[in-house]
């Protein structure tokens, strides 16, 4: 179990984006900054797309920074889905960033990052 | 038998954009924890749910444990005729949920453009 | 004369002492405040989400139980209680309460445990099982807003004298009563939680410490656990008496369901 050690952003995407275009932004993230219980952190995402055919989201990918696991989900969208818009609520194992990695119908990839401050993490044992 | 929850606007128009709120029943279980006996208790969560309408898909997501418990997901997609949205998804252990529900789509409107 | 006096005042003295001791309230009935005053917004925000509340999992589930038949009378909980908000629209405001029949405290996972059994011939409803917890939590949800007022007097009052020598007692290794934390430092923050008054108007909770649905006495346990303290056995008497003392303290906060906690 590695949380607790932090993973730098490009440790985080690099495994995803694989040397293509990435750039920042376009891509607003909705997360408290102070989480109540890490166990429950409500998370919006928006990205920035017209969802054409031409031109749309085809996956989201949310990512955590001190999780066991990096990967905690994998959105895929297209035009059907009219916007580029999601809502969870996240597991966090303590204080990290959380970076929202958009790829584009282009193959190229955007992304954001929000910092969030849990005070009690979830991934202990709690009876 | 887990539950579930699916909320969609009770009428939408024909290519409206469509928030659809789900919430599931499942423990997304991350194998660090142990139960009140002191037991581990087994990683499972939900691997992969898709959500089709249509006759195509309209929302997908590969959910991991850091989903919390009972997910909630919400998501939009562009209305066409009214019919069924069938949600469907499977845990890493195999078992499987479904959930119905009929979306009612007004049909556009038959006047000619003014 | 004297020895008549002296009788008189040690009786008198008696009755007050065991009147006073219920009547001594630390918190004001208007300084009562239900655990959701001292909850974060996200937790707040998730209590009033109607739909994605996650005791709404729980609700739907008590819903379908409530309308099936079970057990050997082929009978569900609505052939004799009917719609559950007609029938049932005060009684979590009015649990725990003494059972006239044994004389035994009952809270009401304990009622239904017993309508099952007694009336349904059915299979028995286990402790903090998702059926039992779904039940209690519907049934509860018909006495939403109501006040808590439960039986404080005549016979149940040994009770809620129990159950407030339990709250005020140091336990555990870290040799605490409930009485320290949450009468004496309310508002306060331990490390970083603030603390609430332990109200029990909002059980069954869905704690996000458990991502399901719990009982008060699965809480109280967590509390036990807290201070390092032995937790009093599932199902015992003491926990009813602990948990009637609550309800005597917590008097007039109104039944919060579905709430939401940490």
């Amino acid at each position: 179990m590695f949380s607790g050690t932090l993973l730098s952003l490009p440790e985080m995407m690099d495994p995803i984006v694989q040397g293509r275009s990435l750039r920042e932004g376009a891509i607003t993230m909705d997360m408290p900054v102070l989480a109540d219980n890490g166990l429950l952190v409500p998370l919006r995402v928006i990205v920035e797309s017209p969802m054409s055919e031409q031109d749309h989201v085809t996956h989201l990918y949310l990512l955590s920074q001190r999780n066991p696991v990096t990967r905690m989900a994998v959105f895929h969208l297209g035009p059907w889905s009219g916007r580029a818009e999601v809502s969870t609520r996240l597991r966090l194992a303590g204080s990290q960033k959380v970076v929202a990695l958009a790829r584009l119908s282009d193959g190229s990839f955007r992304w954001r990052q929000a910092d969030v401050i849990v005070t009690e993490s979830a991934c202990v044992d709690g009876s | 038998m887990s539950q579930a929850r699916l909320q969609l606007p009770p009428q939408v128009a024909h290519g409206q954009v469509v928030r659809a709120r789900l919430l599931i029943e499942h423990p997304m279980d991350t194998g660090y924890l142990q139960d009140l006996a002191g037991k581990p208790v087994p990683r499972n969560v939900i691997a992969d749910l898709t959500c089709e309408y249509g006759g195509r898909q309209v929302f997908r997501v590969e959910p991991s444990s850091g989903i919390s418990g009972n997910p909630f997901f919400e998501f939009f997609f562009r209305a066409g005729e009214t019919g069924e949205l069938r949600v469907s998804w499977v845990d890493e252990r195999g078992a499987k949920g479904e959930l119905r529900q009929l979306l009612r789509v007004q049909p556009p409107s038959s006047r000619p453009p003014a | 004369m004297r020895r008549l006096l002296a009788g008189a005042l040690l009786l008198a003295l008696g009755l007050s002492w065991g009147l006073a001791a219920a009547q001594q309230r630390h918190i004001s009935l208007e300084q009562v405040r239900s655990g959701l005053s001292y909850a974060g917004g996200d937790v707040r925000a998730l209590q009033a989400d109607e739909f994605a509340n996650p005791a709404q999992l729980w609700l739907q589930r008590g819903e379908q139980r409530w309308s099936e038949p079970v057990g050997r009378a082929g009978k569900s909980c609505m052939d004799c209680h009917g719609a559950v908000k007609d029938s049932m629209r005060r009684v979590a405001a009015r649990l725990p309460a003494l059972d006239r029949q044994s004389g035994q405290l009952f809270i009401l996972e304990d009622r239904i445990r017993q309508c099952r059994q007694r009336h349904q011939q059915g299979p028995e409803l286990a402790f903090e099982s998702d059926d039992l917890l779904s039940l209690s939590l519907y049934v509860s949800q018909a006495s939403a807003g109501v006040p808590l007022q439960p039986a404080a007097d005549g016979p149940a009052l040994p009770h809620v004298l129990a159950g407030e020598r339990l709250f005020m007692q140091r336990r555990g290794q870290l040799n605490l009563a409930c009485t320290h934390c949450h009468d004496q430092n309310f508002g306060r923050r331990f490390y970083t939680d603030p603390l609430s008054q332990g109200q029990p108007n909002g059980y069954p909770v869905y704690r996000l410490e458990w991502q399901k649905v719990g009982s008060l006495e699965r809480r109280l346990r967590s509390c036990f656990v807290g201070v390092r303290a032995e937790p009093l056995p599932w199902g015992s008497t003491q926990m009813r008496q602990l948990a009637l003392y609550l309800g005597w303290r917590g008097q007039g906060l109104p039944v919060e369901v579905p709430a939401v906690r940490k």
